[in-house]
């Protein structure tokens, strides 16, 4: 690859999702466009530039798609869903107790694997989320990569990185060599196509927020406003789920770190904590009330 | 050093598990069935077994059978290590006491990611 190519595809990834490349990432481009030139029949990446140089937005928009795809797998980190399971739906069972309702923001849901998680693991707390109304949004920058979310169909290898065998026999159905996960849990999570560089205000406000293993490719400036942004949607006494490697200290004071979870977030001023309530229903009011959470 | 006894007929297999789990920190001992495999539990009990399912001489969710009925046969942590892949054959492997499950073919991830999921190595600090 050219160092002009490269320049040029950095500029359209920076234009189009955000994604900020260092110099030295040359062998990620490769890894990633080199099997989708092969796969739109051209000869390597210099001919997939110059058909982006030549306006084909299709091939701009597998290229996007390609180089913004993330790893993940099934409660991917651990502590983060065990954050979710032991102190903040804790909180939040009490906090909302008479509203009965809970809204989840998976920002960079990928796949399906995060989103899922926090479903089963909503499912497993039974009886105790009985009669509530459950949200779980999955957003993702790729069409392609929210079409996989929504069939929940998994490979063989992906199933078993992170998921509990328990899980896999009480939550997912064979067909042929790929696993798929129950409707069930699938009807729990609604699938939203979603750039976090555009305003996302429109889904509402939201109890928690996964967004983690995204913010790491943007700039200081734009990660700042995503923070700021996040900060508006999420309830004053919601919680922000940020990455291993993601923080906001430094960068902005709207949110706080959660003493002693790490990777849990709290926005900042909870001056205004009980009033302001969610925009229930910004979202299609496709009602999630979730019959498998009754007992 | 916490020990793991590798069960598997193949060899192959046997010693692509060794370096895997020697670099999560285990010390290997092998067996190529499971008749054998309760020798080595008879002498002293493993930490974790990796198990294969068929094999000759005794299979291997025979041998679970035989090891959960042993005085501290119920502490092992016992992942099977199979091609088979069926629903079925897992609910087995979980009634007879498989604390996991691995289908073949596996990698250091998937067995990383098993054997910390049941308490055998710790949560890998986040890069």
């Amino acid at each position: 690859m050219t160092p002009s190519d490269y320049e040029y595809l950095r500029k359209i990834l920076k234009e189009h999702s955000g994604l900020d490349l260092s110099a030295d990432k040359q062998y990620l481009i490769e890894s990633r466009l080199l099997p989708l030139s092969r796969k739109s029949g051209l000869s390597g990446i210099d001919e997939l530039v110059q058909k982006m140089k030549g306006g084909s937005s299709s091939i701009t928009a597998q290229v996007v798609e390609a180089m913004t795809t993330n790893e993940t797998f099934f409660f991917r980190d651990k502590v983060p869903f065990d954050h979710f399971r032991n102190s903040i739906m804790p909180e939040i069972l009490q906090a909302r107790a008479s509203r009965r309702s809970v809204r989840i923001w998976c920002a960079a849901g990928s796949t399906g694997q995060e989103p899922y998680s926090l479903a089963m693991s909503l499912k497993e707390m039974g009886a105790a989320l009985a009669g509530w109304r459950v949200e779980i949004i999955a957003t993702d920058i790729s069409p392609e990569v929210l079409e996989k979310s929504r069939a929940g169909l998994y490979s063989q290898f992906e199933v078993q990185r992170g998921l509990p065998i328990q899980m896999l026999v009480k939550y997912f159905k064979q067909t042929g060599e790929l696993w798929q996960i129950n409707a069930e849990i699938r009807a729990m999570v609604q699938h939203r196509q979603l750039n976090l560089l555009q305003d996302f205000s429109q889904l509402g406000v939201f109890d928690v927020i996964f967004c983690r293993n995204v913010l790491i490719y943007f700039d200081q400036d734009t990660k700042i406003d995503i923070f700021n942004r996040l900060a508006k949607v999420t309830a004053p006494d919601g919680f922000l789920v940020l990455g291993a490697a993601e923080t906001v200290v430094g960068l902005t004071e709207v949110f706080k770190p959660y003493p002693e979870r790490r990777g849990v977030y709290r926005p900042n001023d909870l001056r205004a904590a009980s009033p302001r309530v969610p925009a229930v229903g910004a979202i299609a009011p496709k009602t999630l009330a979730v019959a498998g959470l009754r007992p | 050093m916490r020990t793991c006894l590798v069960v598997d007929d193949s060899a192959v297999v046997r010693k692509i598990a060794r370096r895997i789990l020697e670099g999560l920190g285990f010390q290997i001992v092998e067996a190529e069935d499971g008749e054998k495999a309760l020798e080595v539990c008879k002498r002293g009990l493993p930490d974790a077994v990796l198990l294969d399912w068929n094999m000759p001489v005794m299979d291997g969710y025979e041998f679970l059978g035989h090891l959960r009925r042993m005085p501290g046969g119920d502490q092992p942590k016992v992942v099977f290590c199979t091609t088979e892949h069926d629903l079925a054959h897992i609910k087995r492997a979980l009634n007879a006491g498989a604390n996991e499950y691995i289908m073949k073919p596996f990698d250091k991830d998937i067995v990383a990611a098993k054997f910390q999921e049941v308490g055998l190595i710790e949560v890998a600090a986040p890069e």
